[in-house]
């Protein structure tokens, strides 16, 4: 049915020799017109039929096909007089400075030149550089004065970028490098790979053309306006200049021109000739549309991000591909995405008809495009396209769906509308480490909007300010089942950077089981029945259950865990099961002791109980884990209440006095160091100067001083303040956030260093010239909540726009970090005799990281969990 | 402000919330752990005793005094017995663990083996040691990772999307708060890039001997190597009524270099088109051709006249580290500084890996670069496995030299070139496989998917058919 898959095995690269340029090409072109005035393309022309077609009912002259299926022929322009190929100008110079213009040999001996035959199989078997070889010799031949073989002297060539050479001064002829070239090729033979050009495939004469090839229409289609106007492609310019000043230089020599103007119009030819290769070559002006924009030539069409390579060959655009803005859906599975009822109608699955799903595909397509879905149901999906067994795409419409659907037969493929189960593979960019392309299963849902799962978007590093993101539908078997097995979120719980989970409970979920098990709160039946409905718990529920309780009922079976919690103050001395502060977890056979569930416990990157349960008990599992807990934090949090506002950073007025107090305390001491700093008395750090000592020692102070307000500040915030209970979970912000709000914002500082620029010895007029102080160096001592001063506004702006600045340059670094280390490590992969080896064979590593241990399924790193298999034979297991 | 990334690793280290806050104020972590208790302590008060113990550090000094020294040796001694005995019964029980694995045929990589060893000797399981080690292989085998598995990629993302999460700000304090190092992004660029050489050399120069618990003799060699030029140790006054230079040594100064009159005066020498009249307390230096140029010139000569030292280091600052004293410094020699007497070429470390890869080998370079990179981005609080580190370096010093990650290096030798051309600088690859003939062989991945063909990497490195005759007998 399908016919054999073609296989590219290798890719050969060459020069294209005059004769064969004249043998692929369709035709000859003589004329710089492309259409004639009733817009039909002229014969011989650049836009000649026998090139190919670009508009819709022509024929192509040379395979009879029309616009889709002519793949383009190549035509040929015979140029008047031989011009330098700008690419190749450097390889000329090097054969010119290597070889005897009388006889075309390396000005080398034969004693020498055997030398270098030898050295070069050595290089070849090295697989080094035949390239640095190559200079090399043309340094060694260089250096002659006299042609061993024909006694003629050697004149010293020069080369003017980007196409002109000199022999002593006088101006060569492109003429005279072919002839040179092609003594060359005849004397060198196969030696010319002692100077790195492979003789079979890249003759050096070549390398001056006197016959250009013309790229068929189809790369450079014209663009006809809204006027009617023809648009030209830049290439065609490009080919109508080198075609009229060919044509120029013709006739100007045939008509016995003098020479000068011959040679004028041969140098103008040369320019059209090199920029219509690389218009970007230097020293030469570009060459320029009419409009003054500089003409995209082969070169740069090739070069670059926006070039043929990367934005078309790398990256290929799809079908079977939808971007919308993302939503959240705490309700939906961390497996699932929510899809709009408008994208699923768009996108389809192909599905084969065979004997056995006939009858199935005949009502499938019966229901037409949009069909109605039955009461009670929001969406059932429809056919957009059948293709019938001979290839032919159908449509289907309401009108045809019932004719199309008595026609289906065996062997042709249905295109149904996506519906509830499909798999399809969802990304965000940008695409930094593989989750962020990770499958997904399908929920067709109302409104317009992809919904995820909270818990995805750490690996996604998605939020919902207006992200967008995308979505393809797989279209093959191979590929459905290699996504539902390698790619589904739940096989990306644990990352393979550091072997810890990395999709987890975030903000809400974290609050909620942080308040759901904080030390020992009870709740009432219907409360708890609530909660642990919401969870997906269905079984008992005793008639006032602690916290703790409520949340060991969704933990799966053969739990037993010890650790610290987030909100772990780090003790002089640990109490374990007795922490005031309930930090410390103890969780035997799946029931939560003693501790508090927070980040530690279920967060993305820290979460030490999903991570466990991955291990222990699979995916699987740990997926139904995340989404129980989800749905449990955000029932608790419902049922709890949580909210936060500006007055959780109110404190008392007694609070607000010592703050000030220690504020002045900071000021006063400044003012000392500086005293000291000018009476000469401050004492030096060895190694830095007196001015850096002084800066130190006053970033130390109003460092301390930030603390000790902060201090102040959080001793008056208890664990009754949203605010408080959100830092020490785990679920947003940190406690130095808080001490900012309510206490005082601190230094600010650009480049490590205090604020001190602005005007002439000082930062702002506001203060008085060489004024060392805090204030006028950027100490901010207000707090958020109190507002700032103007100028501590300014310096906290100050600081703020470097780190926006910040921002903007690490993007774009490491973004070219990453592309380098990928381009590098792209080819390497694990052997089966466990070796690492690059795609080309060559051994990296004999064994992987030392060990093979996949990271992924690592320790944090430690390759295996020793504690836990003593434990495990311990208890008898 | 503290960098968030070392309060989240202080803390993960079991600190409280605003003592890692206030710590990391001051220090990031990689300086911790070299930080004195004196510093500390002077630095954030009583809680310093808490940090180090979080840090599993031992605090000196203090407790020194507290007890008796007799007492502490003969304690010492009694601990080191009892450290030797479990250390004799521990090689035992790895000798049994290694029994068995030669058996099975099996493999324990060997920190895994001694960490068995280790936990089962204290927690005396010796007659359950045979199941342990097989339920520890089967545990092993599980975690290998799976063949055809593109660990190269998996590597290059690990290590470049935190990139995004680093700090770009070039400098911060490390280990002594007198040298800056690049840190965060830029080092670890600057690491993948293999620069020749790096933009704040630093060394480590661990001592042996004497050398190692004297001061002075500490201090000798750090005068040996940090460079000393003579504005350092003079006063230099440039009279231009006279056309001369005059030189004032500062006799304390070059008391605390120890240099002597001998040394200066050799060094002054070495001077070109001058003369020099040695006087009582001062030298002066006439330039032979009477001019200003020449006398600024000389001026600027004799300021910047090296009398002393290594070449490269600017500076070097001895710190007591547990109970050794231990010499940093600012610029690196690395050559150089081992050859002297009384340092430790053991320990002795720089941060120049080309330095490295000279004077000690590839290998030696490989870990350097390891170890360059895992601790940049520890200090920056980031997790990422170090086998993917491991493999970065691998492939940089897999033909035995340090290859760039980058067009230079490693993409620029690719064996395709539309691979080649597909990264950087494509026209000129493109034109010189022309001329070269290449033939590519489309055994990569970058260029099968130009072409448009599965890779030959995971899934794409098999392949699956049914043998439909035996699928017959199967249904049966």
């Amino acid at each position: 049915m399908t016919p054999a898959k073609k296989v590219i095995g290798e890719i050969v690269f060459g020069l294209l020799s005059p004769e064969k340029i004249r043998k692929m090409s369709a035709t000859r072109i003589i004329t710089p017109d492309t259409y004639d005035e009733d817009g039909f393309p002229i014969e011989m022309g650049l836009m000649d039929t026998r090139l190919g077609v670009i508009e819709p009912g022509l024929r192509c002259k040379t395979c009879g096909q029309r616009v889709r299926d002519c793949p383009g022929h190549f035509g040929h322009i015979e140029l008047a007089m031989p011009v330098i190929h700008v690419g190749f100008a450097k390889t000329i110079y090097g054969i010119l400075k290597a070889t005897c213009r009388a006889c075309g040999n390396l000005l080398l001996n034969q004693k020498e030149i055997e030398k270098f035959r030898k050295a070069y199989e050595e290089v070849v078997r090295r697989g080094e550089n035949t390239s640095n070889f190559a200079k090399e010799v043309i340094k060694q031949a260089s250096k002659a004065s006299k042609c061993p073989y024909c006694g003629k002297e050697k004149l010293p060539i020069e080369y003017d970028k980007p196409t002109t050479f000199r022999e002593a001064g006088h101006k060569m002829t492109p003429s005279e490098v072919r002839e040179w070239l092609e003594k060359v090729s005849e004397a060198l033979g196969d030696d010319l790979k002692l100077l790195d050009i492979n003789p079979k495939v890249a003759r050096p004469e070549w390398m001056v053309l006197t016959v250009l090839p013309v790229p068929p229409v189809t790369t450079r289609p014209s663009i006809t306006l809204e006027t009617g106007e023809r648009s030209e492609d830049d290439l065609t310019h490009k080919l109508v200049d080198i075609i009229r000043i060919n044509q120029r230089l013709q006739e100007n020599r045939d008509a016995g021109a003098p020479q000068l103007i011959v040679e004028d119009l041969w140098e103008l030819l040369q320019y059209h000739v090199t920029t219509y290769f690389d218009n970007q070559t230097s020293g030469i002006p570009p060459a320029r549309h009419r409009s003054g924009r500089a003409l995209k030539t082969l070169a740069q069409r090739l070069k670059g991000k926006e070039g043929r390579f990367r934005s078309n060959l790398s990256g290929k655009r799809v079908n079977f591909s939808a971007r919308t803005v993302i939503s959240p859906d705490p309700n939906i599975s961390i497996n699932e995405v929510g899809v709009p009822i408008d994208v699923a109608r768009e996108l389809t699955v192909p599905i084969k008809v065979t004997p056995h799903n006939l009858e199935e595909m005949k009502e499938l397509v019966k229901r037409g495009p949009n069909p109605k879905p039955p009461a009670g149901v929001k969406y059932i999906p429809g056919v957009n396209y059948v293709i019938r067994p001979d290839g032919r795409r159908v449509k289907v419409t309401e009108e045809n769906a019932n004719v199309v659907a008595d026609r289906l037969e065996p062997g042709a493929i249905v295109e149904r509308q996506l519906q509830d189960g499909d798999i399809v593979l969802f990304n965000r960019q940008p695409s930094l480490h593989r989750m962020s392309m990770m499958a997904h299963k399908v929920r067709v849902l109302p409104y317009k909007t992809f919904r995820l799962n909270l818990a995805v978007c750490p690996p996604y590093n998605a939020d919902f300010d207006g992200d967008e993101m995308n979505l393809h539908v797989l279209q093959s078997e191979e590929a459905r089942a290699e996504a539902e097995i390698l790619m589904k979120v739940q096989e990306h719980i644990l990352s393979p950077r550091f072997g810890g989970a990395i999709i987890g409970a975030i903000h809400d979920h974290i609050t909620g089981c942080f308040l759901l098990t904080y030390k020992d709160k009870k709740f009432k039946k219907d409360d708890a029945i609530r909660m642990l409905s919401a969870a997906g718990y269905r079984g008992k529920v005793e008639d006032e259950m602690s916290g703790k309780d409520i949340f060991s009922k969704i933990l799966p079976e053969g739990i037993n865990l010890e650790y610290k919690a987030k909100a772990c103050v780090g003790c002089e001395k640990c109490l374990k099961e007795k922490c005031p502060y309930d930090a410390y977890v103890v969780i035997k056979d799946s029931k939560l002791i003693t501790g508090v569930i927070d980040e530690k416990s279920i967060g993305a990157f820290k979460g030490e109980i999903i991570e466990y349960i991955t291990r222990k008990f699979g995916n699987e599992k740990a997926r139904e884990f995340i989404d129980r807990v989800t749905k449990l934090g955000i029932a608790a949090i419902m049922i709890i209440g949580f909210t936060t506002g500006i007055d959780d950073e109110d404190i008392p007025e007694e609070a607000q006095l010592q703050i000030k107090e220690e504020l002045e305390k900071a000021k006063r001491k400044i003012q000392q160091l500086i005293k000291a700093y000018n009476e000469g008395e401050l004492e030096q750090i060895p190694g830095r100067s007196l001015e850096e000592t002084l800066e130190m020692e006053i970033m130390r102070v109003t460092g301390r001083a930030r603390d000790r307000t902060g201090e102040i500040a959080s001793k008056h915030l208890g664990m009754d303040n949203s605010a408080v209970i959100m830092a020490r979970s785990g679920a947003r912000g940190s406690m130095l956030n808080l001490s900012q709000m309510a206490g005082c914002v601190g230094q600010q500082a650009v480049r490590g260093e205090r604020i001190h620029r602005g005007y002439r010895n000082r930062t702002l007029p506001h203060f008085k010239k060489g004024d060392l102080g805090a204030e006028a160096k950027g100490f901010v001592s207000s707090s958020y909540k109190k507002g700032l001063s103007p100028t501590e506004y300014f310096f906290h702006s100050m600081g703020g726009r470097e780190g926006l600045v910040d921002t903007a340059v690490r993007t774009s670094r490491s973004g070219y970090m990453q592309r380098r280390l990928v381009n590098a490590l792209e080819n390497i992969k694990l052997e089966e005799d466990g070796t690492v080896r690059t795609t080309t064979g060559e051994i990296v590593q004999f064994t992987y990281g030392e060990d093979g241990v996949d990271p992924m399924r690592s320790i944090r790193g430690k390759a295996i969990d020793v504690d836990l298999v003593l434990r495990e034979v311990e208890h008898g297991k | 402000m503290a960098s968030k990334a070392t309060i989240n690793a202080l803390i993960k280290k079991g600190l409280s919330k605003k003592l890692a806050e206030k710590v990391a104020e001051y220090y990031t972590l990689t300086q911790l752990k070299k930080v004195s208790y004196e510093e500390l302590e002077e630095k954030i008060g009583k809680d310093a005793k808490k940090v180090f113990e979080k840090l599993g550090r031992k605090i000196e000094g203090k407790e020194k005094k507290e007890e008796g020294k007799k007492e502490k040796r003969k304690g010492k001694r009694r601990k080191k017995e009892e450290k030797e005995e479990r250390k004799i019964k521990e090689r035992t029980v790895k000798d049994e663990i290694l029994k068995i694995l030669k058996e099975r045929k099996e493999y324990l990589p060997p920190i895994v083996v001694d960490e068995l060893a280790e936990k089962i000797e204290s927690k005396k399981l010796h007659n359950k040691l045979r199941i342990i080690v097989e339920k520890a292989i089967e545990e092993y085998n599980k975690h290998l990772m799976e063949p055809f598995e593109a660990c190269g990629m998996v590597a290059a993302q690990s290590i470049g999307e935190p990139g995004t999460q680093m700090t770009m700000r070039t400098f911060h304090y490390a280990g002594v708060a007198e040298i800056n190092v690049t840190l965060g992004l830029p080092r670890l660029i600057e690491i993948v890039d293999a620069r020749k050489d790096p933009s704040t050399p630093m060394m480590t120069v661990y001592l042996e001997g004497v050398y190692r618990v004297n001061k002075e003799k500490a201090k000798e060699i750090a005068n040996k190597i940090e460079v000393t030029r003579l504005i350092n140790i003079a006063e230099i006054e440039t009279d231009i009524s006279n056309m001369k230079v005059i030189v004032k040594p500062n006799l304390k100064a070059m008391e605390r270099k120890d240099i002597d009159m001998n040394d200066l005066i050799k060094a002054v020498k070495k001077l070109s088109k001058v003369e020099i009249k040695e006087g009582k307390e001062k030298i002066e230096i006439l330039p032979k051709d009477e001019n200003y140029r020449e006398l600024r010139r000389v001026s600027e000569e004799v300021k910047n006249l090296k009398i002393k030292g290594i070449d490269g280091i600017k500076r070097a600052i001895i710190r007591k580290e547990g109970n050794e004293y231990v010499i940093y410094t600012e610029g690196s020699n690395f050559e150089k500084v081992l050859e002297l007497e009384g340092v430790d070429k053991t320990r002795t470390i720089t941060n120049d890996i080309h330095a490295i890869y000279n004077v000690l080998g590839i290998e030696a370079a490989r870990n350097a670069i390891i170890n360059e990179a895992y601790e940049t981005l520890q200090e920056q609080g980031l997790n990422v496995d170090i086998r993917h580190i491991m493999l970065v370096a691998d492939l940089m010093t897999s033909d035995g030299t340090i290859r760039p990650i980058g067009r230079q290096g490693i993409s620029g030798e690719k064996a395709s070139v539309i691979a080649r051309a597909a990264f950087e600088i494509t026209v000129d690859h493109l034109l010189r496989a022309a001329r070269k003939g290449e033939k590519d062989e489309l055994k990569g991945v970058a260029e099968n998917v130009i072409v448009g063909q599965p890779i030959k990497l995971g899934t794409g490195s098999v392949e699956l058919a049914i043998d439909v005759k035996k699928l017959g007998k199967v249904k049966k």
